[in-house]
């Protein structure tokens, strides 16, 4: 490798550029402008504008509140199913393996709009397909939009089908990179499939279901077409608003900018801080 | 050996009673999509069970046409996703390709920062995002400003920068010593040499782009210059709309990219599962 420091910058030029301007500068500008009072202008520095009101706002305590509150469900019990999928796809005893590939990665490939609209219909109160299922075996409708568990519950679905394949993919490409011979060392000494996944695959791929883990909070935290577009603007009564519709709603709708980037910067700060304590939960022990 | 492999067709019929329903359940909603976008409006909204296509899918998407230009939009869809899939892939390489075979001045913090943006919320960036093209730039409702400002992306680079470190020195050594320059190494040798790379990278921004709902929501939101998911996502909602006509818009956003899928698996494939193998 050469010492080239011309020739690398001409490289990266174009990419650091682009960065500069619509990342490291929004980065700034929006920390600087969750200290302004937006709502008129001229636009005026006033630190306690945004921040005080944020800390006293019920809307906002409702969203970070179902926010939260579909982080802890909706990404552990992603993660497991995509496990267990990625496991199941690794079994040598499974037939047709594209076919179940095609089933559990397609959502991969699916807009956010073209599923909302579809779930919005399949889990439609009268004429849904599955409120006719459930008749069908006995049991009762459930008003999926009307109240608030189900209309949560409703989004939790919704995100896992779009994204336990997605995951399933990293976590199958990690098991793929474990070397056989371990688990042929293994599969020789005696230990049972179930042991060698809970003290060999686990351990091995724990950097990788971390980083699965990452990006899934990243994008939980953000989450904003489910309840903007299925449950109709994060409804019943603002049952399923998440930070991701709060910070649209004030930013783009009442065009508050300054109390939009505090919200935003909450967001990240909640980021920041779930990502940090992952990483020292799974960090490696010297 | 008899009792082994009896053993072993019991695990693997009871893997397949396992996987068989969880596999049918994830394929529901795909299958119910293009059932939905096959009935009249009274079929959707009809006490029955329906689990089979009918014969109404022009009828339905007529009814979406007559609701929203949905055949301009996807034109617009489609010519943004491709420029940006070009662009994109340009960039993220050229990127890729300099923090992969120099040493330069700077070289750990630029890795450090683009490691640092994963864990940052893009809602941090959207705001200013907005303010700036909208207001500064006078860019809404225009090609660059879908194009532009999603340029930057942080796993693509990695991905790219990975790509070219793990090829032998020799062969660039050998260009260099014949006086080749480093931007034609680059053309010549070193992306016809990363074509399944730069395939699987493709496919991912083309599709990151063909999806892309948020940005394209608050940036071009006139009705001349929306996006197809964005034209979609309007009618969702309404009071008076046909859903037999969103049903149709989605299979059309969803199909083709399901045909490409099943086609380029194995590119699809590596291009996601880039972002975690080291």
């Amino acid at each position: 490798m050469r010492n080239r420091n011309a020739t690398a910058y001409r490289f990266l030029t174009p990419y650091l550029l682009i960065f500069a301007v619509f990342w490291v500068w929004p980065i700034i500008s929006s920390f600087l402008i969750s200290f302004q009072a937006t709502r008129t202008v001229p636009w005026r520095f006033a630190p306690a504008f945004n921040w005080g009101r944020l800390i006293g706002d019920p809307a906002f305590f409702n969203a970070l509140k179902n926010t939260l509150l579909i982080l802890v469900i909706q990404v552990p019990v992603m993660i497991a199913l995509a496990m267990v999928m990625a496991v199941l796809l690794n079994s040598p005893l499974l037939k047709a393996r594209g076919l179940y590939r095609f089933a559990f990665f397609a959502p991969v490939v699916v807009g956010e709009v073209a599923y909302s609209a579809v779930f919005r219909l399949m889990f439609n109160l009268n004429f849904g397909i599955i409120n006719k299922l459930l008749n069908s075996v006995g049991l009762p409708s459930i008003d999926w939009f009307s109240n608030v568990t189900p209309a949560m519950a409703l989004i939790m679905i919704a995100v896992t089908w779009r994204w336990a394949g997605y995951n399933a993919i990293i976590l199958l490409a990690g098991m793929q990179s474990i070397p056989e011979d371990v688990y042929e060392a293994a599969t020789l000494d005696r230990v049972s499939k179930l042991k060698q996944f809970f003290f060999i695959t686990l351990p091995l791929l724990k950097p990788v279901i971390v980083f699965c883990l990452v990006l899934s909070i990243i994008g939980t935290m953000q989450l904003f077409t489910e309840p903007f577009l299925i449950t109709e603007r994060g409804g019943p009564g603002g049952g399923t608003e998440t930070l991701g519709l709060l910070l649209y709603r004030q930013g783009f709708r009442s065009l508050n900018f300054g109390y939009a980037s505090a919200v935003a910067y909450t967001m990240a700060g909640l980021a920041i801080a779930i990502t940090l304590v992952q990483l020292w939960l799974t960090r490696e022990k010297q | 050996m008899s009792s082994l492999s009896a053993a072993r067709l019991r695990r693997s019929i009871a893997l397949h009673l396992f996987l068989t329903p969880l596999a049918l359940i994830w394929l529901f909603p795909l299958w119910m999509m293009v059932v939905f976008s096959t009935m009249p409006d009274n079929g959707i909204f009809s006490p029955g069970i329906e689990l089979l296509p009918h014969g109404n899918f022009i009828d339905n998407f007529n009814n979406l046409q007559h609701d929203t230009d949905f055949v301009g939009a996807i034109g617009i869809s489609v010519s943004v996703a491709v420029t940006y899939t070009f662009l994109s892939v340009l960039l993220t390489s050229m990127a890729g390709w300099a923090l992969a075979r120099y040493q330069f001045f700077g070289k750990g913090a630029v890795v450090a920062i683009i490691l640092g943006t994963i864990t940052l919320p893009y809602a941090v960036v959207l705001i200013p995002q907005f303010i700036m093209v909208a207001r500064d730039f006078k860019l809404a409702n225009t090609w660059v400003a879908l194009i532009v400002p999603p340029l930057f992306n942080s796993l693509g680079v990695l991905f790219m920068r990975q790509s070219f470190s793990m090829m032998p020195d020799d062969l660039f050594d050998a260009a260099r010593v014949e006086g080749v320059k480093e931007w034609r190494i680059f053309l010549f040798v070193a992306l016809p040499l990363a074509r399944p790379m730069l395939a699987a990278l493709a496919i991912i921004l083309f599709l990151a782009s063909w999806n892309n709902y948020l940005w394209p929501l608050l940036i071009n939101s006139q009705p001349g210059s929306m996006t197809a998911p964005v034209a979609l996502g309007t009618l969702i909602g309404l009071t008076k709309v046909s859903w037999g006509g969103i049903m149709a818009g989605a299979v059309m956003l969803t199909v083709p990219m399901l045909i490409v899928f099943v086609l380029l698996q194995r590119h699809f494939i590596a291009g996601i599962a880039a972002g975690a193998i080291k």
